[in-house]
């Protein structure tokens, strides 16, 4: 097993210690709570008589099922009316902080930990959503966990886990311009495959990672879970400790030296042990796209779509899977998917950078008049943030929906949907059949700049054609 | 050992065979807005198994033969994506109580075990092995065994891999893990103090 990893370092810390089984008992710094996988847990603490054991590590908002189009109560659905009101009542009952749009503060729930400072290296983060990875990128073991567990955390402020082998995942050199960190994760994925990462924490390294914003590790780390990494994380270095700095539950400044202190005694040691090492070269990353029903089925934007008779056995079958949903050609040029629906969010691709690079792309330009297209920012503050920066009319005068945030047609748990077999071009992180809300509808995942370009285009388009 | 205990358990299969069939298929995210999991049973491949319009598909799940069957069995990486507990919930209230497959979602493996479904591996030739004999006789009888190891069926059997820790807490009943964990609660709260970020970094 791993030694003296960051991985090693957070586990023993938050080790209560072992049960009779031989599984650990962990102790969780920080438990996020939203309204779809929380109301049985918070049934289940009412039907024992049980209260929160942690609440002040404890913060709930609201994401998966509210509207963006407009946030007036009741909504109009009346399955998320219910939803919300249980968790408005079950974190006013059991004194847990909302974070619902009222306050500003809301968003997708892996927004707004990180927004808040909450987020900070050397804590173990859970939260009933598989995309908990994402705070990864903080140096902290984040992942997402079920219902049932979601109760033992409110309960306990425990887990009972076993431990995690170690792959280190370095990437080096330099990123071509153009190249995004989802481009960077989409192409681990391609090449370690959607099970490669099951029984592994994934730590990215390397220069690429060194010289990464917080925002892009924080999409790298998001999508470690599409990996089969149930956690994915990057040391902290001060590009982490910058970005807390100041932060509504940020350490304040008579604590800050001592957090900092703590923090670098985190990273890996250079005497760290692995169970795995994965070393790739940044000059061979470029944009990616996913053609599939799988995030591993992508390709790079410049090439085309595997060929049935390249592939043989499984492999070949999930080709012909993926190809039956798809409706698409084996073979084909990948500039050449079209694209009907433009999505851009998520937790993966929904804060500000991400808006940012979608708009250089929109500016002045009009969105394709049969594509359909909606932004809808990560955050509330993201949204503030956009809207002083002026992107919001950038995006409507380009024919996009300016909506308001949330998780929205990543899972479409809300009225944004996908109709019939209507096929999109998505920030986002799943291609999964049905995802995105039609049992037929087709989803093809690249970075937001890609969304934008094939949006104006109707179809797919390489990035570094349109930016050059 | 309790009343929770799960050391035997027999039934007939059902295959659902593919590679990487992730929660969003097992249950499709609208199924999600219910605030329990009572109905959770009638879900199950929701949309592989019914037309938009409500008409019945050609799936496992609506085989006549196959409606009481307890064990599922699949293929590699079943259960990927989401974290919903939904999917192993609509899988164990539609009557699965065992799922066999040649891996598990990491984080669908952990729901399974928290409701205590007992969800085990196997080797890819096995689980082939088995499907067959389920697909070629919707009445022949599975029997699994925690605490031998071991799937028996039509007079072969087969090991499986499950996690020691897991195994035993099916065993010994203690897979519903709150009375252990509320038990230990001080013991929590003490490595709780004992970590900087909890009391103001003088821990260091």
């Amino acid at each position: 097993m791993a030694e003296n990893t960051l991985y090693n370092k957070v586990w023993n810390a938050h080790n209560v210690g072992t049960l009779p089984t031989g599984q650990n008992q962990i102790l969780i710094g920080l438990h996020l709570v939203h309204e779809v996988t929380s109301p049985q847990a918070f049934d289940a603490l009412r039907e024992t008589g049980l209260k929160v054991a942690f609440p002040d590590r404890t913060f709930a908002t609201c994401d998966h099922i509210i509207p963006t189009a407009s946030l007036e109560r009741p909504f109009a659905d009346s399955q998320a009316e219910q939803m919300m009101e249980a968790l408005e009542k079950n974190t006013e009952d059991f004194g847990v902080p909302l974070y619902d749009p009222p306050t500003g503060k809301q968003g997708i729930v892996h927004m707004v930990g990180p927004e808040l400072g909450l987020t900070q290296p050397g804590m173990t983060v859970a939260c009933g959503d598989s995309h908990t990875s994402t705070h990864g990128a903080f140096g902290t073991l984040a992942f997402g966990i079920g219902t049932s567990q979601v109760r033992d955390v409110l309960a306990t402020g425990c887990l009972t886990m076993d431990e995690l082998k170690v792959r280190r995942i370095e990437v080096n050199g330099t990123l071509a311009d153009e190249v995004t960190p989802k481009d960077v994760i989409l192409y681990i994925i391609n090449r370690l495959g959607v099970r490669g990462g099951l029984g592994y924490a994934y730590e990215y390294a390397g220069e690429v990672f060194d010289e990464m914003t917080m925002e892009g590790r924080m999409t790298v780390c998001n999508m470690s879970i599409e990996g089969g990494a149930r956690i994915g994380y990057v040391n902290p270095d001060e590009t982490t400790y910058e970005y807390i700095k100041g932060r509504e539950y940020a350490p304040p400044e008579d604590e800050w030296e001592k957090a900092l202190a703590w923090w670098k005694t985190l990273p890996s040691g250079e005497d760290a042990v692995y169970d795995d090492v994965v070393v790739f070269n940044a000059a061979d990353i470029s944009p990616m796209v996913t053609w599939g029903i799988t995030p591993a089925q992508s390709v790079a934007v410049d090439e085309n779509l595997p060929r049935l008779d390249e592939a043989e056995g499984d492999l070949k079958k999930s080709y012909e899977e993926a190809y039956a949903h798809m409706k698409l050609t084996p073979g084909q040029k990948a500039v050449d998917l079209p694209v009907q629906v433009a999505f851009i969010g998520s937790c993966t691709n929904g804060r500000i950078s991400d808006l940012r690079a979608a708009a250089r792309v929109l500016k002045g330009k009009k969105i394709h008049p049969s594509v359909r297209g909606i932004v809808v920012p990560g955050s509330i503050p993201v949204r503030i943030q956009a809207m002083k920066e002026g992107l919001d009319r950038i995006f409507e005068d380009a024919g996009f929906e300016w909506r308001q945030a949330g998780c929205s047609m990543c899972l479409a748990m809300n009225p944004d949907k996908l109709q019939g077999d209507e096929i999109s071009a998505s920030s986002s992180n799943r291609n999964f059949i049905g995802r995105q809300g039609s049992p037929t509808g087709r989803t093809l995942l690249m970075s937001p700049a890609m969304v934008a370009a094939a949006a104006i285009a109707g179809h797919v388009q390489d990035i570094r054609e349109i930016n050059s | 050992m309790n009343d929770k205990s799960i050391t035997t358990l027999k039934g007939t299969g059902v295959s659902v065979p593919g590679n990487d069939i992730d929660t969003d298929r097992i249950i499709p995210a609208r199924f999600l807005k219910e605030i329990t999991f009572a109905r959770m049973g009638e879900y199950p491949f929701f949309d592989e198994r019914f037309t938009q319009e409500g008409g019945k598909k050609d799936h496992p799940f609506n085989a006549p033969e196959r409606q009481n069957a307890s064990f599922l069995i699949a293929n590699d990486n079943f259960g990927c994506g989401s974290s919903r507990e939904h999917a192993p919930q609509a899988l164990f209230r539609w009557g699965i109580k065992v799922v066999l497959a040649e891996s598990l979602a990491e984080i669908f493996a952990g729901n399974c075990a928290m409701i205590g479904l007992a969800a085990v591996t196997l080797s890819p030739g096995d689980i082939h092995e088995i499907q067959k004999a389920v697909d070629d006789d919707s009445s022949l009888e599975l029997t699994l065994d925690l605490k031998t190891k071991k799937v028996s069926c039509g007079g072969r059997e087969y090991g499986i891999e499950i996690p020691e820790s897991r195994r035993k807490a099916l065993v010994e009943g203690t897979w519903d893990s709150t009375a252990l964990l509320l038990s230990r609660l001080d013991k929590a709260r003490a490595t709780a103090e004992a970590l900087p970020y909890m009391n103001q970094f003088n821990s260091l």
